[in-house]
């Protein structure tokens, strides 16, 4: 008798259910389809939709449907070219209305979706689009926190009238770059005073001080946690700039992320403009804070089209009013030195320093204006390529708006809040303001681009290459352990299935080397069972009963299932975390199928078998 | 359906001096490759240019690739991007020319296919990426081997099994890499993973050969050595076959259908697994029984037992 517990079997049928319904929506497909937003990001309404359904079929360009979803417009295409010809129709008629992008939308049934059930997002190689890598210049980030510092320590100096030999940036303790300023006081200078002027502008950073035949030398040296926090800032600082840019490119799920130490990817599924896409990403911003001129009303400036001398006119983007801010700059966005999200006793805030120079400027003003507004502009200058008159006609477009206006509640310097806003605003203004302020340098050291064809060739010659493969397998097992072959096989497509549920589950995204790394999967999952299998023959051939060959088959194979597995998997892991990009996306599922062929294999399999011959009294032969 | 009907006799042991060397020569000759012919190392390391241009009708691709490698660009791979308007090709770095110079020349090309062709972008992908991948490539070997050793050696209890299988595990990727070089196919981000996935295959086997020695050993622990090895590697000899059968299916699967991308994947993956095959059988268990393997080392306390036997 063979026997199993019977949770077990609650178990794997559990598992199986769960796995075929997390890999269904992959079944489906996707329709490649355009989805089209306004550029200032309000809704899309259904009424818009039958303007662009009415244009394509006046141009006579097929396509399967059109609806509105959360806010954008989607036109499905049943094929490539048709999305193509609808693109470059809806670019021509639409450009000024709408920020058009190519996507894949799955095709799944709205009753999986209702489910909160997607399947897995296809990767850049096999649905088209844009990747460009770039590389931030951290070096010269903490360069200039650097010369910050010794702008302010030699300004204090001046201030405290401590004569000064020489001040420099210099690297110690084997540092490769500059992490110390280094001030040679004059031979009459006193050492006290400097080191209470010098006290407050260098906090935070590690001072010596030595006395020598010429003058008193003192190090401020920034400690290395500082440094790897000004680099950290620089690098999440442009993240958060390239994605809020990548953001209004309209594109579907654009994705931007850390990769390694000093890198920055950024993914646009769907993109095929590369110029375009890169001058958006690269514009620059800056900011200004101005005075409101609260002798003038901006609503009658804005009506008569009469500006007060010395103002200037703006919109409040966050209240959509007009703004009289005073042309005198207060502050910019250079000086900025930080902007983070904090709470003040009105709710979350904004917490901004400046640098000193900014802060004795905003000393002076607050100090003379509590109680009146001040205005934040920013400032975003990008490059726009039209087409006039058939020709590409490159520009320089600069934009002016008001993101912040509010009440200076007292005086205030290098160090101060910004209150009085929900957490989303605060996280927002806090995003646009360090993207404003000093942004580090970064370089684009790689681009990549896929043709949507490309993409559906790819995707076409993975799905054959794994059918063809596992047809082969699935045969041929058959063919060699006869009806254990045929156990074997519901095993290796359960591993598919457990597998792809899986992916889907992680929302990890499907590339070329992931359909590798299934495929191969496939032929790997096979060897548990034929350990397993070539046990039981083994025991067989001792002449043991078949009951008896079964059970020590599965019970002698399991420690060389198991070690020979979690050696592969050490390697899969070291993968996954070395890797980037395509070598992660194929360590992901070569991890994962030896977790799934681990659970089939020895669960999966070994039910079958008992329920195949466990209830049988006498078995006169196996067939394998 | 069997490979072998009968228990396999095969005297590994006795010839493994003659693997050893061939071994020897096959990782000599894979070195000697390597710093003679060295890799052909793709766009991923080197760094390399792309172009895009637009065409005022469909562009043909053919006729452009004829035009391009006429003009002087080898190895240029072109195709289209959004429209059959929109070519992009891509080329090898070309250090000595200013990206402006490259422009006119491929303009100048791509005019002869049709007079409306303009260039609309050029880039540059510089070879630091590579640089950097190579240090990553390198940790991450070294960290799978290390703990790939402490696993073996704490499974095992033993550092000799541990060092046969690393030493196994390196012979593979070597030959591999020699591979590369001699074909000089296309050595791409996707070969490194092959590569990296094929220590993992290798050690597999190896290691279902260990656990088979372990058995042996636990069930007589006073056969001479060379003798339970031999034992092992037989017994386990069909699974080893077996299985490598059924992943060459699915690899030649991926070689022949998988398309361009995957081809130097799945080559460095057949080429591994055969080489993988060879060392698990030949090398891995050989290297243990040279360092002086016996059944005490995996079961220490048959150490105790037999002393206590001792009158």
């Amino acid at each position: 008798m063979l026997e199993y517990a019977r949770w077990k079997y609650f178990l794997i049928a559990a598992v199986l259910a769960l796995g075929l319904l997390f890999a269904l929506p992959n079944v489906f497909g996707q329709d490649p389809a355009l989805q089209l937003a306004h550029a200032d990001h309000s809704a899309v309404t259904s009424a818009e939709t039958h303007v662009v359904t009415s244009f394509l079929q006046q141009r006579k360009i097929p396509f399967r449907r059109a609806y509105v979803q959360n806010g954008r417009l989607i036109v499905r295409f049943a094929n490539v070219p048709d999305q193509l010809r609808g693109s470059d129709a809806i670019d021509g008629q639409f450009k000024k209305q709408y920020i058009s992008a190519k996507t894949l939308v799955p095709r799944t049934p709205g009753w999986l979706r209702a489910l909160g059930l997607k399947p897995m997002p296809l990767g850049l190689d096999l649905s088209g689009g844009l990747d460009l890598l770039y590389q931030v210049d951290i070096k010269s980030a903490v360069r200039q926190i650097l010369q910050t510092y010794t702008q302010d320590a030699s300004r204090a100096l001046a201030d405290a009238k401590v004569p000064v030999a020489g001040i420099a940036d210099v690297a110690i303790d084997g540092s490769a770059l500059p992490n110390t300023i280094q001030i040679t006081l004059a031979p009459n200078a006193n050492l006290a005073t400097a080191q209470r002027a010098l006290a407050d502008p260098l906090r935070g950073l590690t001072i010596n001080t030595s006395t020598g035949s010429g003058g008193a030398l003192i190090q401020a040296t920034m400690p290395a946690a500082k440094i790897l926090a000004r680099e950290n800032y620089a690098i999440e600082q442009n993240i958060s700039i390239l994605r809020n840019r990548a953001n209004q490119l309209g594109v579907s799920e654009p994705k931007v992320e850390r990769q390694g130490n000093d890198r920055i990817d950024v993914q646009l599924p769907g993109v095929q403009n590369m110029a375009e896409v890169k001058h958006l990403l690269g514009q620059t911003a800056t900011l200004e804070f101005h005075l409101n001129d609260m002798e003038n009303n901006a609503f009658e400036a804005q009506q008569s089209g009469n500006v007060p001398l010395g103002d200037k006119l703006y919109t409040d983007t966050s209240m959509g009013i007009p703004v009289l801010l005073k042309r005198e700059v207060i502050a910019t966005g250079d000086q900025l030195t930080n902007a983070t999200v904090g709470q003040s006793q009105q709710g979350p805030a904004v917490n901004i320093t400046l640098d000193s120079r900014a802060g004795e400027s905003m000393l002076r003003t607050t100090k003379q204006n509590v109680g009146k507004q001040m205005g934040v502009v920013l400032i975003t200058k990008h490059t726009e390529t039209r087409k006039v008159d058939g020709k590409q006609v490159t520009r320089q477009v600069t934009t002016e708006k008001v993101i912040n206006d509010a009440t200076i509640d007292g005086v205030f310097a290098d160090r101060f809040q910004i209150s009085g806003l929900t957490l989303g605003e605060a996280q927002d203004l806090a995003i646009l303001l360090r993207s404003g302020s000093f942004v580090t340098p970064i370089s684009l050291v790689s681009e990549n681009i896929i043709g949507p064809s490309l993409g559906a060739a790819n995707i076409h010659m993975g799905m054959m290459a794994l059918i063809i493969g596992m047809a082969g397998v699935l045969m041929f097992m058959a063919l060699y352990y006869k009806v254990f072959g045929l156990v074997a096989d519901a095993v290796l497509v359960a591993n598919v299935v457990l597998l792809t549920a899986l992916l889907s589950m992680m929302h990890a995204s499907l590339s070329l080397p992931g359909i590798a790394g299934i495929i191969l999967t496939v032929g790997i999952a096979v060897d548990a069972n034929v350990l397993i299998y070539e046990r039981i023959r083994e025991e067989l051939r001792k002449g043991v009963t078949p009951q008896a060959a079964i059970r020590a088959g599965f019970e002698k194979a399991f420690s060389a299932i198991a070690d020979s597995n979690v050696t592969t998997a050490i390697a899969g892991l070291v993968l996954w975390i070395f890797g980037t990009g395509a070598i992660r996306g194929f360590a992901v599922v070569l991890t994962l199928g030896i977790a799934t062929s681990m659970f089939t294999s020895l669960m999966g399999s070994r039910a079958v078998v008992t329920l195949m011959y466990g209830g049988r009294r006498k078995i006169a032969r196996l067939h394998i | 359906m069997e490979f072998f009907s009968h228990q396999t006799n095969f005297q590994f042991m006795a010839t493994r001096k003659v693997w050893f060397g061939l071994s020897i020569v096959l990782m000599i000759a894979s070195f000697v490759l390597l710093f003679t012919r060295g890799l052909n190392l793709a766009i991923d390391f080197t760094g390399g240019v792309t172009v895009q241009a637009t065409f005022p009708t469909s562009a043909d691709l053919s006729a452009v690739r004829q035009k391009v490698a006429a003009a002087g660009f080898s190895d240029a791979v072109v195709e289209y991007v959004g429209t059959s308007r929109t070519i992009a090709v891509r080329l090898p770095p070309e250090p000595h020319q200013t990206s402006t110079q490259l422009r006119t020349r491929m303009e100048n090309a791509l005019k002869q296919v049709n007079s409306g062709a303009t260039v609309q972008s050029l880039s540059v992908v510089g070879p630091q990426v590579g640089s950097q991948l190579e240090k990553s490539a390198g940790w991450a070997l070294a960290f799978t081997l290390l703990f790939i050793f402490l696993y073996i050696a704490w499974r095992f209890h033993t550092w000799r099994l541990s060092l046969g299988a690393i030493l196994a595990v390196l012979h593979d990727p070597i030959l591999v890499l020699g591979f590369f070089a001699l074909t000089q196919i296309s050595f791409d981000l996707n070969v490194v993973a092959a590569v990296l996935a094929v220590i993992g295959y290798s050690l597999n086997d190896t290691v279902v050969v260990f656990d088979r020695i372990r058995e042996r050993f636990e069930g007589n622990r006073r056969l001479a050595p060379n003798v339970v090895l031999d034992q092992a590697i037989n017994q386990t000899l069909s699974r080893t076959i077996m299985t490598k059968v059924v992943t060459s299916i699915v690899v030649v699967a991926l070689l022949v259908l998988g398309g361009p991308v995957l081809r130097g994947f799945s080559a460095a993956l057949l080429i591994g697994i055969l080489a993988g095959t060879y060392s698990s059988i030949y090398i891995s268990s050989a290297i243990a029984l040279e360092c002086g393997l016996t059944a005490e080392h995996i079961f220490p306390s048959a150490r105790k037992a037999a002393a206590d036997e001792l009158p």
